[in-house]
Parts: structure tokens; sequence; C-alpha cells
């Protein structure tokens, strides 16, 4: 199977603090960036908050938490550029795109099901 | 089919554990192949030998213990959130200066890069969560 490459979407849907599913899916990511595979990240439901600028979640600013935001803004530097957003859910959420700390591509629904319909694998957290 | 199975929730509290063990029991009795199931976020807890459930449930985790047996399956458990969590092996207790160890008969601790070999390998990798 050397030389495969398949297309691996990491689908991030839970905020980034109070569970720890958000920081333990970048690390599969950051591991699986080795694998000189076809990466993508999408954002939906409380996933997008993953993604908001200016977190204060150390200890001097109160929750006492390691603030991973900005290991998003080193994915490129691991060839990890495709990033996507779910407008509903960051609307929902009265986010837009200046809220964010990395460039994204913002899909509606249709586009979504699309993308992951392109898939090999799905790794849902 | 060659499939890999990714479980993120731990034993009892969530059904993720119950329903990839059904799945995967499923698949086997069909035919299919396993190559490998993942234990990662709380799922490593399914590979403590110290659970004791009530004599009248269920007991998760040596139910993966006799799949594997009986399958040859690769039962593998992120060190990385095994770590977190407490769950070692002997070389891990050892290696850490840790005095006990608690990891399940066939079950074995390994980095992340075993989850995207099985998503590369397998052609369908199932995720169970919440």
């Amino acid at each position: 199977m050397e030389g495969v490459i398949k297309k691996f979407l990491y689908l991030n849907r839970k905020a980034p603090y109070g569970t720890i599913y958000a920081l333990e899916s970048l690390e599969v990511v950051l591991i699986g960036a080795a694998f000189d595979q076809d990466i993508s990240l999408a954002f939906i439901d409380d996933g997008v908050y993953e993604l908001k600028k200016d977190q204060k979640t150390t200890v001097n600013d109160g929750a006492g938490i390691k603030d991973f935001s900005k290991t998003y803004r080193a994915l490129s530097g691991y060839d990890v550029e495709k990033l996507y957003v779910d407008k509903d859910s960051m609307e929902q959420r009265g986010l837009t795109e200046a809220d964010l700390l990395v460039p994204v591509q913002v899909l509606d629904s249709a586009q979504m099901a699309e993308l992951m319909g392109q898939q090999d694998v799905i790794l849902s957290f | 089919m060659k499939f890999a199975i990714l479980v993120n929730e731990g034993p009892y509290q969530h059904q993720a554990a119950d329903s990839a063990y059904q799945f995967a029991k499923a698949a086997l009795e069909k035919g299919h192949e396993i190559f490998r199931i993942f234990f990662y976020h709380d799922g490593v807890n399914n590979a403590t030998r110290l659970t004791i459930p009530p004599q009248d449930d269920r007991n998760v985790v040596e139910r993966w213990t006799k799949l594997a047996q009986d399958h040859n399956l690769d039962l593998v458990v992120c060190i990385a959130a095994a770590q977190r969590r407490g769950l070692l092996d002997a070389n891990e207790a050892k290696r850490n200066g840790k005095t006990a160890d608690n990891i399940a008969d066939g079950f074995r601790i390994s980095g992340l890069g075993q989850l995207i070999e099985a998503g590369i390998q397998a052609d369908r990798l199932v995720v169970f969560g919440d």
C-alpha cells in the first residue's frame, strides 16, 4: 500500500474547551500530516469555536487550560491547508470569517455534504 | 470487506463501545476482515483489566479480549490518550516510574500513526463516538 494517497477529512464538531475532543483531534491531525495523505479539516456545529480568535484560557487568564488555538495557525507548516467552515454553524453562533484565526473556505450545507462525499476516510471528533 | 474501527468513548458511560463491539462481531460473522480496532479519547478505558461490572451486566473489557483472541484481532490503544487517563502496560509503567499496570489481555499500546495507517489500509474506517 506504499504510495497510496487517500482523502482524509477531520470533522471537528465540538467546542475547544469543556471536553478534550478538539485538542485530541488536533493531535491526530499533526501525527497524520506525516503520512503524506490528502488532508482536509472541516468545522461544524460548536467546532467553529475552535477557530475563534483571541482565546484566553491560560492560568493568568482564568481558566487554567492550555490555549492550543495557535496550533491551527501552524497547520500550514505541516501542509495542512484545506480548512472548511460550515456557514450555518458559523452564522448561528454570531461569527464571521473575520472572527477566525486562520483563512478558511466557508461552505453551505450542500457543499459540505459534497466535500464529505468526496472523502475516503472521515474521522469525526 | 476490510474494516478498521475507531472507538472514541469509554465503557458503560456511552453506548459507543457496545455499538463498536456489536458491529465488529457482526462483521466478523459475515466473513469480513477487521484490520484493526483503535481506541482513542476515553475509548482507551475499554482496555483496563481493573473494571468490575455487576455480575448481571455485560463485561465490556473481557468481551473485547475474547473477541480479539477468537479472531486474532489487533486492538490498539493510543499511548498519549492512555497516559493522560492512567492506562499503562508493564513497559510504560516501568518507563514512567509507576508502580502498577492495568492493560487487559488482547490490547497493545501504540501511537496515533496506527490509526492513520488503519485508515489507509482498510476499505472502510468506521467511527464509534458520541
